[in-house]
């Protein structure tokens, strides 16, 4: 089988070493035409069509394949995209170049080939006996590889023409010398944008050409920007230490800044100005000079935003608001430095507005992204008159030295405006939220309907359908997968239950099911609607613990003394029958009633002292409690918009459910351990470093509080006794402060680490996971699974008891918690609304104010003084004390202060969300407090310059990572806008 | 350095070959004219050469123990050249080490198993491997270079003692978008070292046909890694084929050299 293939020897010089590989080339490629005789055809390929290949060109009006060069698919993505261009031979070459150039179009370029209908075919040329080339002595790889796309296209061409089939093969490349190599040898050749303008039908595919360079007005002024070094001297710098390689944030608050967080250094390295930023953009992997030490810098206390409304050509404006940063003391500077060269670009599809030229029939316009650290980006569009009522998407193609902005190209366009699918939509691709409509594969492993159980479910499963079982669930939710019960044993003790709905009895391991559930990884919350993890047949009826309805759980029994000591634990699979669905608030009032002595009341009772007993044992061993606003909406049932905003009320009940969440996850977490010591899926937590905990501890001295942060317990004690008389709630802000210091939360594979990293630091225990929610976490599911093994519920299949593919799976499940966290609406609320509200300062910067509105975890920023502006109130601040002051006024961190909130409408393109100060009042500055004049200033302020407004990015509002300061997941969620419970375990 | 081994190559691996597709192997037997017998064996870039001296009387620690035996005695030795690992990482120790000496114990198992000991009885029989270049799956290679070295010395054996590896990994034929894991038989030294399992099979394959899917497979060598249970069954059939199409070869092989050599003994007389 082997011996008839022809033989080579490819041989590869490293740095060092001599690499030598085998290389084996074959005779059994098919060159995957549908009408070729002669190849050997292997079945489930797709095939290049025989009849009318090829797109309408006049270019090439005989059928035609294409091959495509590297840089096509790299620049050309969206028009590859596109749904025109069909028959098209990938040869390995480029397949391999591009995956290693772009991650995210080799993904793309995947999701085509796997397209039947697109007939994308993949050319195995380097494993060909007859397309296989070596690279000449001296040449260059990327000229090896453009003579061997040539000799692919000349071998086609040869191979069909044999066969008298009239087919052209014709490379597409926009590399000028490979072009002409090609044309010399009579090879077929066409530039991409040659190609697309000879297409019929196809005008708005020149939308989506892909611009490499683009001149504004004359080419002859001099370079904004430094040259980026080449990749060898980068490599060179690294190497010799004289240059270092990190990630480059951007500022959300302040785009002239940036950071680059580095593995090599444990402080950020600050980047300041444009020139030092260097274009690279939010993502990007770069290489950083760091400045000697008496040019270190500090973050700037400025809020700026890039506000430019038309294109304001390529002038730098000036930067002397950082540069008055200079003063600084010694002790807050931090290393500061320049970008010098890109290494790699992380540059995807941006959601956004269209700021459409001043100048009519201008096809130049720029694009303003809704993420804020992004830049604006120019683009050329024939289109501007629709696209500008629209959210389109926009991809960035590149950014040359002599332009302010990159230079990118429209996508597509997402919907109107203001539409709240559209709205749904950016927010959800901004967060890389999978929530296309389940496929017919995965919807083929739900049950069928009509569900029963069986007697062999019976029989496999503890009967528990006589206990009065209830769930306790904020208003309105559907998706209930916990339950409890509690009742007296005869011995005195009691016995408490939680029942969690048996997930994993549906959901079975490699499954369309489970794989398309392990990829979103969770339910996500948004304002109106929710992105369900499974379908909705599972998620709302069979799995959900529905009262009055039978269901299977997985059950957690414990038996405890009065004193809520556990003296066994016990995992089961069962059969239960819900007495109610409570919401947080009728359970607490049959509670508090002391009329109501039924069994499920007096359940209910029992559970809630253990609970308070529970906490208090908790509390005791150092557990945080931190402070999030909750919040959630009110949403019109008719048309679907959010009528109120109301922040979650904490009830006794609330932490009733929690403590027996906890102490399940608790449990569950020490028995899979036990059982599974080298891969079972477990939730930590970690201390954060020490410097995090800086801004806290500085919020706390400007008040004459000392916070202790050396441990959890330090933290917890001193967090408690910071309380001020006079401001109800100074203590909540300070652990919303305290919240921001603390690290993420994340999935683990108990194998990758060792026992003391599994601590979990907001909880204070040594060991915790997620057992109780798996209708809307994946990893409850793997959780269950693992359980199920381990009491001999369920057989075990490899990818469970493999840890790295389990450490490969909580990497995914991080991801899409960070991602999801941040995905929450606010602006639709405030759509037709202008309302006063109390706020608090969270931060005092040195041209605004940072407000909290407690009532919705909103904040936003108050502009004390705006650039362009002559202010009419002088504020002085003082970075010292983190003060600012007029007159005998002084805002300082967590004052007290009423704001007015409304939209700003009168530009539809964007709209603002608006912060307005109305006490205390500061003449000249702050706005008058009478109803009449709130109604009318929500409107049409814009123009009246009397009063700074602030300016926050509207699809910003809810998002609140700070760069230096990563929020904290849980057990403190600082989700907001979830109209269903999100419970904090 | 671009990276070689993560290729998508349609199906392919990364240096070009399907999924159950051997390397390129060629032997050649009597080699070595001071030893009884020996063959020298190249599975793609893994040479390796064995030799065998005996049958002759038990020497050394083995003579107390088995002079009163009526089996013949196996003595293995597994190493590797100083000079076998490429210039990356040269090995430190040619022999002794743990991983060669249990290298040692399971090429005698093999051997014990398919030499007729009966007829060698109070003598012991010496096979030592040498590894000359390591690409992989070497113990197996080893196990085929000490079968035809039997063969070369004129020792009697039941079956050719044929090893073959399959390695089990997810990454070897780019990324599987699905996640499902691919096997692949006889793994280079690049397959190796992604994130895999590799099992090392030795079978008897003369006897594994249709109708006896009971075990042929005298051991396995160690993976280091775990493997789920239920895979091993249709890692271990398939393997079994991979030894059958070696045997094939290596039979071939044997034919030709025993024409040849009997020839020239017939032209010698
Ligand atoms: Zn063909």
């Amino acid at each position: 089988m082997l011996t008839s293939k022809s033989f080579y020897r490819k041989t590869k010089g490293g740095n060092i070493y001599k690499v030598v590989r085998e290389h084996y080339l074959r005779d059994d490629i098919w060159c995957g035409s549908e009408a070729c005789r002669k190849c050997g055809r292997r079945k489930q390929e797709i095939l290049l069509d025989e009849e009318n290949p090829g797109a309408k060109s006049t270019l090439f009006a005989m059928p035609h394949y294409l091959v495509l060069d590297t840089n096509i698919v790299l620049n050309q993505i969206d028009i590859l995209d596109e749904n025109i261009l069909c028959n098209v031979i990938v040869p390995q070459t480029t397949l391999n170049e591009v995956r290693h150039r772009s991650s995210n179009v080799y993904k793309k370029l995947k999701e085509i080939i796997n397209d039947p209908h697109r007939k994308f075919y993949i050319f195995i040329n380097e494993h060909h006996k007859d397309t296989y080339i070596e690279r000449k002595h001296g040449e260059i790889i990327n000229d090896r590889n453009d003579r061997a796309l040539r000799i692919v296209t000349h071998w086609y061409n040869t191979h069909l023409s044999k066969q008298k089939i009239d087919i052209k093969v014709i490379l597409v490349t926009d590399d000028h010398e490979n072009k002409s190599k090609a044309e010399k040898l009579g090879i077929p050749v066409v530039t991409m944008v040659e190609y697309v303008n000879s297409l019929e039908n196809a005008g708005f595919l020149i939308d989506k050409l892909s611009k490499k360079s683009y001149i504004l007005d004359g080419d002859a002024r001099a370079p904004l920007f430094p040259c980026h070094l080449s990749p060898s001297q980068i490599h060179d710098g690294i190497k010799s230490a004289t240059l270092i390689q990190g990630t480059f944030l951007a500022s959300r608050e302040n785009f002239l800044e940036g950071s680059v967080n580095c593995e090599s250094i444990e402080k950020f390295i600050l980047i300041q100005g444009r020139e030092s930023l260097n274009r690279a953009i939010d993502g990007d992997t770069v290489a950083v000079e760091l400045f000697s030490e008496d040019q270190w810098s500090a973050p700037s206390e400025v809020i700026l935003i890039d506000e430019a409304e038309d294109d304001p050509g390529d002038v730098i404006d000036d930067e002397n608001i950082l540069a008055e940063n200079k003063k600084i003391p010694t002790v807050e500077k931090t290393p500061t430095g320049r970008i010098v060269g890109i290494i790699r670009r992380k540059w995807r599809q941006y959601c956004g507005i269209l700021q459409r030229s001043a100048l009519k029939d201008n096809t130049h316009h720029l694009f303003m992204p809704a993420e804020r650290k992004i830049p604006k980006v120019r683009i050329e569009s024939k289109q501007a008159e629709t696209l500008c009522t629209q959210r389109i998407i926009v991809a960035i193609d590149s950014w040359p030295r002599h332009s302010r902005y990159p230079l990118g190209h429209f996508v597509r366009a997402l919907g109107t405006i203001g539409d709240k699918d559209t709205e749904n939509e950016v927010l959800l691709l901004e967060h890389d939220v999978p929530h296309s409509r389940f496929s017919d594969e995965v919807l083929s492993f739900l049950p069928k309907l009509p569900w029963t159980i069986t007697d062999s479910d019976v029989n496999q499963r503890t009967d528990l359908r006589s206990l009065e079982i209830c769930s306790v669930d904020p208003p309105g939710c559907t998706d209930i997968d916990d339950a409890l019960h509690c009742r007296e044993l005869p011995n005195g003790n009691l016995e408490v239950g939680v029942h969690i709905a048996d997930v994993s009895h549906f959901i079975r391991p490699g499954t369309a099911l489970d794989r398309e559930a392990a990829s979103r990884a969770r339910t996500v919350y948004l304002v109106d609607t929710r992105i369900d993890m499974v379908p909705e047949l599972l998620s709302s009826d069979l799995c959900s613990l529905k009262s009055k309805e039978e269901r299977f759980a997985f059950s957690c029994i414990w038996e405890v003394d009065h004193n809520a000591n556990i003296i066994t634990t016990e995992f089961f699979k069962s059969i239960i029958l819900s007495r109610a669905s409570l919401t947080y608030e009728e359970a607490q009032l049959r509670i508090d009633d002391e009329r109501q002595n039924d069994d499920l009341t007096k359940s209910l009772r029992s559970l809630n002292n253990l609970a308070k007993k529970l906490k208090k044992m908790r509390l005791d061993k150092g557990a945080l409690v931190l402070a999030s606003p909750e919040v959630r909406f009110h949403v019109d049932s008719e048309t679907h918009d959010p009528i109120d905003i109301e922040a979650k009320k904490v009830l006794e009940t609330n932490s009733m459910v929690e403590e027996f969440m906890l102490l399940a996850n608790i449990s569950v977490a020490k028995k899979i351990l036990m059982e599974f010591p080298e891969c079972s899926m477990l939730r930590r937590h970690p201390e954060p470093p020490q410097v995090n905990f800086d801004p806290l501890i500085k919020a706390g001295r400007h008040q004459g509080f000392e916070i202790n942060t050396s441990s959890g317990m330090e933290l917890a004690k001193s967090l408690e006794a910071a309380q001020k008389k006079d401001n109800p709630y100074f203590n909540t802000m300070l652990k919303i402060v305290a919240t921001r210091c603390m690290m993420q939360a994340v999935y683990f594979t108990s194998g990758m680490l060792q026992e003391p990293e599994f601590f979990h630091y907001g909880l204070a225990c040594p060991i915790y996971t997620h057992f109780t929610s798996p209708i809307r976490r994946y990893a409850d599911i793997i959780v269950h699974r693992l359980l199920a093994v381990s009491i001999g519920a369920d057989a075990t299949y490899s990818e469970l008891l493999d840890k790295k593919k389990s450490h490969a799976l909580c990497h995914n499940l991080n991801y899409r918690n960070r991602m999801a966290q941040y995905s929450t609406l606010f602006q639709l609320f405030f759509r037709n609304k202008v309302q006063l509200e109390d706020g608090y300062i969270l931060f005092v910067r040195k041209n605004a104010l940072q407000i909290l509105i407690p009532k919705f975890g909103l904040e936003g920023t108050l502009y004390l003084s705006k650039k362009g502006e002559v202010p009419e109130v002088n504020f002085i601040f003082d970075a010292e004390k983190h003060i600012q002051q007029y007159g005998d006024i002084i805002f300082r961190p967590f004052d007290q202060v009423t704001v007015q909130l409304s939209l700003d409408r009168s530009n539809i393109q964007h709209e603002k969300l608006i912060f307005k100060l109305v006490k205390p009042v500061i003449p000249g500055f702050s706005i008058p407090y009478d109803s009449e004049s709130i109604v009318t200033s929500g409107y049409s302020d814009k123009n009246t310059k009397d009063s700074p407004i602030e300016v926050m990015d509207i699809s910003e509002a809810p998002k609140r990572k700070n760069i230096n300061t990563p929020v904290n997941q849980k057990p403190v969620q600082l989700s907001k806008g979830k109209r269903k419970r999100k419970k904090k375990y | 350095m671009e990276s070689e081994f993560d290729i998508n190559q349609g199906g392919l691996r990364a240096d070009g070959r399907r999924p159950l597709e051997l390397r390129r192997i060629r032997m050649r037997l009597g080699v070595f004219t001071q030893a009884d017998g020996s063959a020298y064996v190249e599975q793609g870039k893994t040479k390796i050469l064995a030799t065998v001296y005996g049958p002759h009387q038990p020497r050394g620690k083995a003579i107390s123990s088995s002079t009163k035996d009526v089996k013949g005695i196996v003595n293995c030795q597994y190493s590797s050249a100083v000079f076998s690992f490429g210039a990356a990482e040269r090995k430190k120790k040619p022999r002794g080490d743990r991983k060669s000496q249990e290298a040692s114990q399971q090429l005698r198992h093999a051997m014990e198993a398919i030499i007729n000991l009966e007829l060698f009885a109070r003598s012991q029989i010496d096979i030592f491997v040498e590894i000359l270049q390591m690409d992989g799956s070497e113990f197996c290679v080893a196990v085929n270079a000490a079968t035809l070295a039997l063969i070369d010395a004129g020792i009697s054996i039941k079956d050719y003692a044929i090893g073959c590896s399959i390695t089990v990994s997810d990454s070897l034929l780019g990324e599987d978008d699905d996640g499902q894991c691919t096997e692949i038989l006889d793994a280079n030294w690049v397959e190796e070292c992604c994130p895999s399992v590799t099992l090392s099979i030795v079978a008897l394959p003369k006897v594994v046909d249709e109708t006896e899917t009971k075990s042929s497979v005298i051991l396995t060598h160690g993976s280091g890694q775990r493997l789920h249970l239920s895979k091993l069954e249709p890692l271990r059939i398939k393997a079994l084929q991979g030894c059958k199409d070696i045997r094939t070869i290596i039979d071939e092989a044997v034919k030709n050299h025993l024409e040849i050599f009997s020839i020239a003994t017939a032209l010698d007389k």
